[in-house]
């Protein structure tokens, strides 16, 4: 019996991530979830402008491409004209953190009805590695060449507790790809995010920590481990708001 | 008997596969290239596969079906 | 049918919900502010959808998003405001989303005036945004117009799949006149959108996408965008002619301005100058036959483009005219308006120089 395949809310093509980037996790964790929850029938995702714009080729539903950053926006704009369909946003952190960020603000203050998969991997990886709005303090970059300096370069910004200044947004959680643990936890939130979309509660935000082996040159396991050690330092993980579980 | 396979056309040799199992079932080859040029990925001691999945829960590129 | 008494804003809004316009984003922007508000208090009454942007970029995104889903989407803005939506308009002509932008322009550049202008002729006709592309451009000139050729721009628009636009002035805007409202459309006379991404899945799955990384599919593809405005233009260029048929002097002006240049042209016959105007409907396709037309004339002696700009349709006119007559220019800028007799001074100058040379 199989006890894990491939779901058939991914399709065929092979994905173009580089080895080891774990892009390719995520995009699975969101399928399987899509698919296990049975919405598959009425889902469109938003892809956005870095490494994933080519999401609109894996996810095997409808799909629009949105400008650089405007993806909130956009699935707005879908959303509020089909309230019955599931309607996800997948982005990187140059997209929503640095030119996205007005509409990321406030597409989560209008509180629309849409779950954002945030991927944080705190570097420009389709560009070539450059510096993000999440680069760590002291984390080289080919547009800081001897590590993010605060004074030159100010810090990163952390999205889920910013976001969590807001009223609006019914659930925010930042995860982790770094084990088989925490692709297991990110599995559960992406999962209950997509679930309160479909009863209609709200906003949902997913920020989930992703490795960049190139750019950050390093072979895939020892980024996983520089993830888990020092990402999740600068961006701690967990619930910031679940008010299904009355945390405000 | 639990058993895995991999899809060597898809598989990019990153090894996290072999990283995530916990039986070291799985290694990366030092000869066998795919037609993009990655290493594959291989079941060097299926006799000690258990199904857990751990290595398809960390296969970046859905490379791996598990069966038990 | 009895008509009555609207402000131009109002007739834009009436003319988009009567086709089927559902879904409305806007940002607040002098001088077209009462068209978001107009929209905030009509869509939730008939079941669409309005939402007061963070900005124009976002509300033409949004409009990218609701059109795609296949909904009639508007969205509506002025000078300034419309530069920042030209990267979604961009998108928005590539992936071949029909949609309609309003325009309603103020005197730029920069930040400019809020007084009426028409400095946006080229970023309107000429693309705007980057990349091979165009706009369906229409220029109302009446408050009924405003309301007939936003009706027209949707169903242009889902015709040809290419973004259209309203290009009017700010006294559009301001203008309260009688018009007869088109009969409300039902939502199930429009037809069916076979490539909206409202949700489908396997392999009846959608997409809507401006990215074409292959070389060997971007050149199709542009070639294919290309081959619709031909036919757009070889369909669609509309003008409107008055007493060209015997015009020594043939001016030409859109929107607003083409009010005052009709009554100039009615004041130079009143003097005894043969005079006719054509005015431009459609701005993008140019109704270049029409100059074509009159400049073969033996008639016709001049050509006179009167604008709020220094200059800008006129270019299409003299490609038009194709050196067969002179063509002058005579505009205004700065949110000013030339009156009666500064156009019929400037038509006798220009029909003047025409016989001397």
């Amino acid at each position: 019996m199989k006890v894990f395949e491939k779901t058939k809310m991914l399709t065929d093509a092979h994905m173009h991530y580089c080895p080891g980037c774990t892009h390719g996790i995520v995009h699975r964790l969101v399928a399987e979830s899509i698919e296990e929850l049975g919405l598959q029938e009425k889902c469109i995702g938003i892809a956005p402008v870095g490494c994933a714009v080519f999401a609109y080729d894996y996810f095997n539903c409808d799909m629009q491409e949105a400008a650089h950053g405007r993806a909130p926006a956009v699935a707005t704009g879908i959303k509020r004209c089909h309230p019955d369909s599931t309607v996800f946003v997948y982005q990187g952190d140059g997209d929503l953190a640095s030119i996205g960020m007005a509409e990321t603000v406030h597409a989560a203050a209008r509180g629309e009805n849409i779950t954002i998969i945030f991927i944080n991997n705190s570097i420009y990886g389709m560009t070539g590695g450059q510096m993000a709005p999440t680069t760590l303090i002291g984390q080289k970059a080919t547009t800081c060449q001897s590590g993010r300096d605060p004074k030159v370069n100010g810090y990163p910004i952390r999205v889920c507790e910013l976001l969590a200044t807001l009223d609006a947004p019914y659930y925010i959680e930042r995860v982790s790809t770094h084990d088989v643990k925490h692709v297991l936890a990110a599995k559960k939130a992406i999962k209950k995010a997509l679930k309160f979309q479909s009863e209609g509660r709200g906003y949902t935000f997913i920020e989930v920590l992703v490795s960049c082996p190139t750019n950050w040159h390093m072979r895939p396991v020892e980024a996983l481990r520089f993830m888990g050690e020092e990402c999740t330092k600068t961006f701690p993980l967990g619930v910031y708001r679940d008010k299904s579980e009355g945390k405000e | 008997m639990a058993k895995i396979t991999i899809d060597e056309k898809v598989c990019k040799g990153c090894g996290l596969c072999a990283d995530a199992c916990p039986k070291k079932v799985i290694s990366l080859s030092e000869h066998r290239m795919n037609q993009s040029g990655y290493f594959v990925a291989e079941a060097v001691n299926p006799q000690n596969c258990i199904g857990c999945t751990f290595c398809a829960i960390m296969c970046p590129d859905c490379a791996i079906t598990v069966e038990k | 049918m009895s008509k009555i008494l609207l402000h131009g804003t109002e007739a834009i809004c009436e003319g988009a919900i009567r086709n089927g316009c559902r879904a409305f984003f806007g940002y607040p922007i002098t001088p077209q502010n009462e068209v978001p508000e107009y929209m905030s208090v009509k869509m939730p009454q008939i079941g669409g959808t309005f939402v007061q942007a963070e900005s124009e970029v976002a509300a033409i995104n949004m409009v990218y998003g609701a059109a795609g889903s296949g909904v009639r989407a508007m969205t509506s803005s002025s000078s300034p405001g419309v530069s920042l939506k030209q990267e979604g308009i961009s998108y928005i002509a590539c992936a071949r989303i029909p949609c309609v932008v309003v325009n309603i322009m103020r005197a730029g550049p920069g930040l400019g005036g809020i007084l009426p202008a028409q400095g946006d002729y080229f970023q309107a006709t000429k693309g705007g945004g980057h990349g091979d592309y165009h706009l369906i451009v229409l220029a109302p000139c009446s408050v009924q117009e405003a309301c007939d050729l936003t009706y027209r721009a949707f169903d242009l628009s889902d015709r040809y799949r290419v973004p259209a636009m309203i290009l009017a002035d700010g006294m559009i805007g301001q203008l309260m006149e009688p018009v007869e409202l088109p009969p409300m459309r039902s939502l199930s006379e429009i037809p069916e959108k076979p490539w909206a991404t409202s949700g489908h899945y396997g392999k009846d799955r959608r997409v809507l996408n401006s990215l074409i990384i292959k070389p060997e599919e971007l050149e199709p593809h542009v070639n294919e965008l290309q081959r619709t405005y031909d036919e757009i233009y070889a369909n669609e260029r509309l003008a409107a002619e008055y007493k060209t048929e015997d015009a020594e002097i043939v001016l030409t002006a859109y929107g607003t301005v083409a009010r005052i240049v009709k009554s100039a042209v009615n004041e130079l016959r009143k003097q005894g100058i043969k005079a006719g105007c054509i005015r431009p409907i459609t701005l993008y396709p140019f109704p270049d036959n029409v100059f074509a037309r009159c400049a073969e004339r033996e008639e016709t002696k001049a050509f006179l483009s009167v604008e709020l700009s220094l200059g800008q349709m006129v270019e299409d006119v003299r490609l038009a005219v194709n050196g067969k007559k002179p063509v002058y220019f005579y505009g205004r800028t700065g949110g000013n308006v030339p009156d009666e007799s500064e156009i019929v001074r400037a038509a006798k100058d220009a029909l003047e120089k025409a016989v001397k040379a």
